[in-house]
């Protein structure tokens, strides 16, 4: 039987349809069945791989198509195994499409899967995966169960994801796996990865949705990953989180609204004491309240999910959307109206969708979508149901003060061709009507010519919408009554019959002197009416009966007995109950006295609704809410709960996915800083503020090594820790910092992205295991630049005093370059990724790695063991040289008893040769230490960089510590500013470069300076007289002037009435002569050569200032 | 998710099924076809339809019916969304998506839709991974697999799923490194019958073919952003810069994509670069009507306004159209009801006039309305807007890449009502 029925499927499908493969076989269609494809079981037989793949090719052709291949379910599976990747594909698809039919053949393949799993090869193991979950096969449940629970630990990434793909296929396989699934499920939720995310969130969503307890611990990681994972495991993930956080934090819209609540209640109150009692209740219970403040979880849901209204994916953004409307805070929901309106220029399937929920949207928060009415705006190229769709929002948008516009459209939509969208757009113009009082008469007006219209289909809607709105005020209107009962002899459309009819018996008492007439014509045409219209002309005879007996008493006979014999029993029925109620008889009872009370009452005008209204109730955006009715399977969006559940059960103790996290944090907080801040009040505690710069995370770190490591070693090893644990830490503290720390921009656009992702490696802070090579190579590089210092101090002279004090003061800053070179070594295997480029790196990013340190580490731990250990931070030992000026950073007063002095030190930084070293003095002017000094968040000038101090942990009351920190000022005077913060303060502080600060000396013998001048000619050499001030009487003191001005080194000269000096601009490297020629008297020459202008002439002013004074 | 694709062709035939789950019967379509009936118009479909135990969720592309059957809740829009993501994979596979097309090509149809969705939820939808794991047909490798009888499967196994960046692949290699924007605007308006705006928008999007080698991170900067009201990226775009700095940064796909699309709205003044002179008038006897439809040039910004083509829907009445066109030519397909007149480029010196008469059905009565006017147009090296692409910094790759960017302004939903 079976045969015979598949030979007639055959025949069937193939029949109507044109062939379009070349199929030999199927040319044999008429031949014996069973000889059908005997070739291409040849084909699949043969040793040929080009035989083989020719025959697969055809069987999935047939497949596609929807004939039946199944009886070369035999020769098919045989090539499972098959070398060829091609065949191989080709008979996984076959497989799975028939496994399921001929199951103990299936099971041939099996083992070559197995075998699959433990191929090196990842996406061998996770395609075998694949095919083997989707053989519905249930004997080898257990097999696939194994298979996902090891492919569930596998380090690829993909074929974890594989297995969270496999686990709803064996789910709806055996549901009684369910329990061992959700342990898987638990178990990939953890994963870090944004491969895996999305898919795991598809299996929790389709095998356990109300394990709701199995997201806490994920929360924070998934809102974190969301803006990674791709766009499809985006929408499941919003969906899910959606539900998830209306069961765990408190409605914001709270205090909004229990009082509109008690506003409406307030309307009701008149009719119903009870009520007013319990409404003053609720009032007094309203102050007691708290007020409502959010979940930090709850703004970071809200936060990361805002940048997604910007994808491309229409799905994405009605997710955002939705979630945004059942979880935001009303004030905020606005921001989602300008993405769904963008969705209307997508394919019309989308704007259906995106239509239905707006409107919904429109009923409730009508306000959020008034600014884009226009775009509501009908063309008569949309499809019908688009038009309709439209007409609907438009209608829920209208209100007083753009009542006219939407009129004014209606109006033309009246002239449309296509009249469905036609006697739509005559029900939204009555449903303004009824909704806004001061444009019911021009409505009707307008309504009333339209009843003269010479399409029926037109003057029916309108009839029927008049009826609607009449029966809101009848005695003014008795004239448009009148004019309805002529259009009764022409309308032939039932519905607006019976409505006319309708009106004429409400009202008959307003014209009663057509009404009789009426029904007079009516009773002659009764047995053709439909039923609706017969119906009303009951009522209509019933209520002239009652009002006006004496013309129409026999006329009311008449059409009972028509009616009493009538073929539909509901017209019988109703003849029987009227004639009963309204002709007295002696049987009659109490009723027919009230009978004129019974049909003539005053009846409550019909209120116009939207279709859409209380369709909220179904999540926005999902299947159901689009049908109005419950899909299976669909989860109901939970109300939120009186009280919020603990929110410590989102803690998570063991950061192990801190990497990941605190990867994202900063890249989020980057991004929100300029765009959130303002608008988000209160979203203050989550953010993950300033674990931007080193120095930052630094501060965690200080303490986790205070317990790893103690003793001499303390300081370096608490910088190497820089531990994962530190992310958690970090985290809890943000919350506690102020606001303010949002204020950053991400800078450096000329960031590459190779050393961005060394950066990347140095932020996520693992622990580096010290780098012998490295170290000893470091060490020997700083031993030289060390050597080259000596150099230069001893031809500038003037600093050599103060070397060693220089020299010690480096030592704490010493810490960080060793950490350098071994990020620089790890580097290179680090894998790229392009959403890290987001956090550049301020500092770092942009600087080239170079691993010169000033001061080896063994250095270090030499001076350490000297015993200086604090007091090789007193501010005597580094007191700077007294030719150098200070600059305040920061007034005591100001700083709340820290202040901050810097200078110029004038010697070279190391770590960046093209750096300007800035030595800066912390002095602690409280009782009470300071801790955590460090920098944040620099705001440069493009293309200037900063390297920052290492942060300074404590600094005890009275103490002063001196730091060194390199800045690229690009040879600008640009300020670089910057925050400088402790741990409970951050002050804005700016520094500012004289233009004599950002050179270097440079060497050069008198010919080189010679042939260097002639170079910089024109343009590039400045000169100005000058009279020299009364001290500057000898040659000495014109140095001594120049080179305090600027740092510049002496060039040799032969003549006594030249000084001359060079230099290079730390940046750039452009030389800078100078050269001051005296004359006789006071007069001079002062000439400054530069290829920079610019600091050729302010150095020139600069120059000019010291020597004349 | 997911459970299964039928195609069906606009004569409801239905050529292509394809099952992700369990094989759901194509009788399941007779409720499609149900609805294919009742709605006339292939428009009107409703894109989801309820049948007693599946949703029918469909979208009508380049004349096919995609029609997917769901059991379950699902977010329609995914599905949606997901369907066009189908039909744009086929365009971009095969330069088209149609029948014919779909039908020779079936393997490589089946091998795309396999790869597509695991299980019906989607696994690889980024075009770069997909051509790694299956490549796209070409006339050469046709040929050579003819001869050599391999086929479309990629030999390799793909690394791009695997990387951080899923939209490239690593190990792209060109010898001309050139990198093309094109600023596409389009203009979406209603101008009433007087031709005062009722409405009027532009919406842009920057399509952007870039070839180049390795992995250059490229930074693309406007001299007006602030311009752009409302945008969405492709995923490769880094939307923190945008939002701190309004560039647009991001490591490109291979190929072409489309790198962003924008929307300038209603509250900023719009150019209109056309006005539209028009008399359409049907007389109450001798079934007849006249036309007379006059184009000129409003405010172009002093660049040729080309490609105009101004399309009529008449109203079922009309039988045909007996006219005078200065310029162009104009074609009235009786069936269809539309008229259209391609006008070709502007002249601002000697303006482009339709005139004549209509000849209507004998005695139906003169229809109601007037039709409206749909304007197609096009504007070379220009962005009506006044959007400038500032520069195009590239980082992380030595090489010095070839840079353009072209501008066009064409009418998008461009509508004169009469």
């Amino acid at each position: 039987m079976s045969a015979s029925s598949a030979f007639s499927d055959e025949k069937g499908g193939s029949s109507g349809e044109p062939e379009y493969g070349h199929d030999p076989a199927s040319g044999g269609i008429f031949s014996s069945d069973y000889k059908r494809h005997d070739d291409l079981k040849e084909m699949l037989d043969s040793n040929k791989d080009s035989l083989k793949l020719e025959a697969m090719k055809r069987i999935v052709a047939m497949i596609a198509r929807g004939k039946n291949a199944s009886d070369l379910f035999p020769a098919v599976v045989k090539n499972v195994a098959c070398k060829n990747i091609e065949v191989k594909k080709l008979v996984y698809v076959y497989l799975v499409r028939y496994a399921e039919e001929q199951q103990d053949l299936a099971l041939l393949s099996i083992s070559t899967f197995q075998r699959g799993l433990k191929d090196p090869n990842q996406l061998i193991r996770a395609s075998a995966l694949r095919v083997l979950s989707s053989i519905r096969v249930t004997i080898i449940v257990p097999i696939m169960m194994l298979a996902i629970k090891e492919a569930a630990s596998d380090m690829s990434p993909y074929v974890r994801k594989t297995a969270a793909h496999a686990i709803p296929k064996l789910h709806s396989l055996d549901p009684e796996q369910k329990d061992q699934l959700i342990e898987v499920i638990e178990k990939l939720l953890a994963d870090k990865t944004t491969l895996v995310a999305g898919s795991v969130v598809m299996a929790f969503e389709e095998v356990c949705p109300d394990r709701i307890d199995l997201i806490h611990k994920n929360y924070r990681k998934l809102c974190n990953l969301l803006i990674d994972v791709e766009e499809w495991g985006q929408v499941v993930i919003i969906n899910m989180l959606t539900r998830y956080a209306r069961t765990q934090f408190l409605n914001p819209n709270v205090n909004e609204s229990l009082l509109e609540e008690s506003g409406e209640r307030a309307f009701y109150a008149s009719d119903d004491d009870e009520e007013d009692e319990d409404k003053k209740a609720e009032e007094a219970a309203l102050p007691k309240r708290k007020p409502y403040v959010m979940d930090p979880d709850h703004r970071l849901l809200l936060r990361n999910t805002k940048p997604l209204l910007q994808s491309r994916n229409a799905a994405v953004v009605m997710a955002v959307a939705q979630l945004y409307f059942h979880l935001a805070p009303k004030a905020e929901v606005g921001v989602i109206a300008k993405a769904l309106v963008r969705l209307m220029r997508s394919h019309s399937e989308v704007q259906y969708v995106v239509l239905q929920n707006v409107a919904t949207m429109s009923i409730k928060r009508r306000g959020m979508f008034e600014p884009y009415l226009k775009s509501f705006y009908i063309r008569s190229t949309d499809p019908t149901q688009i038009k309709i769709l439209k007409l609907e929002v438009l209608t829920n948008l209208a209100n007083e003060t753009n009542i006219s516009t939407i009129l004014r459209e209606f109006q033309t939509y009246i002239k449309s061709m296509d009249k469905d969208f036609v006697a739509a757009s005559i029900q939204a113009i009555g449903r303004c009507a009824t909704n806004i009082g001061e444009v019911r008469d021009t409505c009707l007006n307008g309504l009333v010519q339209l009843l003269s219209n010479r399409d029926e289909l037109v003057v029916a809607e309108s009839v029927v919408v008049i009826k609607k709105l009449l029966q809101m005020q009848p005695e003014q209107h008795s004239d448009i009554i009148k004019h309805m009962a002529k259009l009764i002899d022409n309308i032939q459309v039932p519905m607006a019959r019976a409505s006319i009819l309708w009106l004429i018996g409400e009202y008959c008492e307003h014209v009663p002197k057509i009404s009789p007439d009426v029904l007079r014509k009516m009773a002659k045409s009764f047995t053709n009416e439909e039923d609706i219209v017969k119906l009303q002309i009951i009522n209509l005879a019933a209520k002239l009966y009652l009002t006006n007996s004496k013309q129409t008493k026999l006329l009311t006979q008449y059409v009972l007995n028509l009616a009493k014999y009538d073929q539909n029993y509901d017209i019988r029925d109703r003849a029987r109950f009227i004639r009963q109620l309204i002709v007295p008889t002696d049987k009659s009872g109490a009723l027919s006295k009230y009978a004129k009370k019974l049909f003539l009452a005053l009846k409550p005008a019909p209120v116009l609704e939207s279709p859409f209204k209380d369709r909220d109730h179904f999540q926005l955006g999902s299947l159901s809410h689009l049908l109005n009715a419950k899909a299976g399977g669909y989860q109901e969006l939970p109300d939120w709960p009186e009280s919020a559940p603990d929110p410590s059960v989102r803690n998570v103790e063991i950061p192990d996915w801190s990497k990941c996290t605190s990867r994202k944090d900063r890249k989020e907080k980057k991004v929100e800083k300029p765009f959130y801040s303002d608008s988000d009040g209160e979203s203050g505690p989550t953010e993950s503020a300033d674990s931007e710069s080193d120095s930052g995370s630094r501060s965690e770190s200080a303490s986790a090594s205070d317990e790893s490591a103690s003793g001499s070693e303390s300081e370096e090893s608490g910088e190497e820790t820089e531990s994962e644990e530190e992310d958690e830490e970090e985290e809890k503290k943000k919350k506690k910092r102020p606001d303010k720390t949002k204020a950053k921009k991400p800078v450096e656009e000329s960031a590459e992205s190779e050393q961005s992702s060394g950066a990347e490696d140095r932020k996520r802070g693992r622990k580096v295991v010290k780098n012998q090579k490295s170290a000893s190579e470091s060490e020997s590089e700083s031993e030289s630049s060390e050597s080259e210092e000596e150099e230069s101090e001893e031809e500038s002279g003037e600093e050599s005093e103060s070397d060693t004090d220089i020299r010690k003061k480096k030592t704490p800053v010493s810490k960080q370059p060793p950490k350098q070179s071994k990020k620089e070594s790890k580097k290179e295997t680090q894998e790229m990724s392009l959403l890290d480029l987001d956090d550049f790196e301020p500092t770092t990013a942009t600087a080239p790695v170079t691993p010169v340190n000033f001061m080896s580490s063994s250095l270090v731990s030499d001076l350490e063991g000297l015993s200086l250990t604090d007091s090789i931070l007193a501010p005597t030992t580094i007191a700077p040289s007294g030719s150098i000026k200070m600059y305040e950073l920061l007034h005591r007063i100001k700083g709340e008893g820290l202040a901050v002095e810097y200078c110029f030190s004038r010697q070279p930084f190391s770590p960046d040769p093209n750096m300007v070293a800035v030595q800066i003095q912390f002095t602690n002017n409280t009782n009470s230490e300071t801790k955590n000094l460090h920098i944040e968040e620099p705001k440069l000038q493009s293309g200037m960089r900063v390297r920052e101090f290492s942060e300074i942990e404590v600094l005890a009351a009275g103490d002063s510590v001196t730091v060194v920190m390199g800045i690229d000022f690009c040879d600008s005077t640009q300020a670089a500013n910057f925050q400088l913060c402790t741990h409970t303060r951050k002050f804005f502080v700016t520094i500012q470069p004289p233009v004599g600060e950002l050179m270097t000396p440079a060497f050069l013998t008198e010919n080189d300076f010679k042939k260097e001048q002639g170079k910089l000619m024109g343009m590039n050499e400045i000169s100005e007289k000058l009279s020299l001030g009364e001290k500057c009487v000898n040659e000495h003191i014109i140095v001594e002037r120049v080179t305090a001005t600027a740092n510049l080194s002496r060039v040799p000269c032969g003549s006594d009435k030249e000084c001359r000096f060079a230099g290079k601009t730390v940046s750039s490297g452009c030389l800078v002569l100078v050269t001051v020629a005296t004359k006789e008297g006071v007069g001079a020459q002062l000439t400054v050569n530069c290829e920079k202008m610019v600091i050729g002439t302010m150095l020139v002013k600069d120059i000019l200032q010291a020597l004349s004074q | 998710m997911i459970h299964s694709l039928f195609l069906i062709n606009n004569g409801g035939d239905l050529f292509l099924e394809k099952h992700w789950k369990s094989v759901i019967s194509r009788s399941v379509c007779d409720y499609f076809f149900e609805a294919r009936e009742k709605a006339v118009e292939p428009d009107n479909v409703p894109p989801v339809i309820r049948t007693p135990h599946h949703y029918l969720i469909n979208i009508y592309r380049e004349k096919i019916f995609f029609v997917s059957v769901i059991q379950t809740e699902v977010p329609p829009l995914f599905v949606i969304e997901f369907l066009h993501r189908i039909a744009e994979t086929f365009q971009d596979y095969f330069g088209e998506c149609s029948e014919t097309i779909i039908k020779d090509n079936v393997v490589i149809v089946y091998e795309l839709l396999e790869e597509m969705l695991d299980n019906g939820f989607p696994l690889a939808t980024e075009s770069n991974i997909l051509k790694e794991l299956i490549r796209p047909p070409t006339i050469l490798r046709s040929m050579v697999n003819t001869i050599t009888g391999s086929s479309n499967v990629g030999e390799t196994l793909p690394t791009g799923q695997l990387s951080t960046i899923p939209w490239r692949r690593a190990g792209v290699k060109y010898t001309n490194n050139e990198a093309y924007f094109d600023v596409v605007e389009e203009i979406d308006a209603i101008l009433d019958k007087s031709g005062t705006t009722v409405f009027a928008e532009i919406q842009g999007v920057i399509d952007a073919c870039v070839k180049m080698s390795g992995m250059p991170d490229l930074t693309l900067s406007f001299m007006n952003p602030r311009l752009l009201d409302d945008v969405s990226f492709h995923p490769c775009v880094r939307y923190k810069r945008w939002e701190s700095e309004r560039v647009i940064s991001f490591i490109p796909p291979d190929g072409n994509f489309q790198l962003m699309s924008y929307h300038i709205s209603a509250q900023n003044l719009v150019a209109i670069p056309v006005y539209v002179k028009q008399n359409i008038s049907f007389f109450e006897t001798g079934s007849s009507g006249r036309l007379d439809i006059t184009v000129g040039p409003k405010q172009t910004m002093g660049k040729t306004v080309e490609c105009l083509v101004v399309t009529v829907h008449m109203p079922k009445v009309v039988l045909s159209a007996n006219l005078n066109a200065t310029q162009g030519t104009y074609n009235y397909d009786p069936v269809t009801k539309i008229l259209l007149w391609d006008i070709g480029k502007l002249n601002p010196q000697k303006l482009p006039n339709l005139k004549g008469s209509l000849s209507l059905q004998s005695g139906a009565p003169k229809p109601e309305e007037n039709p409206s006017l749909n304007i197609d147009l096009k504007i070379q090296q220009l962005a009506i807007s006044g959007l400038k692409v500032n520069r195009l910094d590239m980082y992380g790759e030595k090489y010095k890449p070839f840079k353009g960017v072209k501008y066009v302004t064409k009418a998008g939903k461009f509508q004169v009502r009469t």
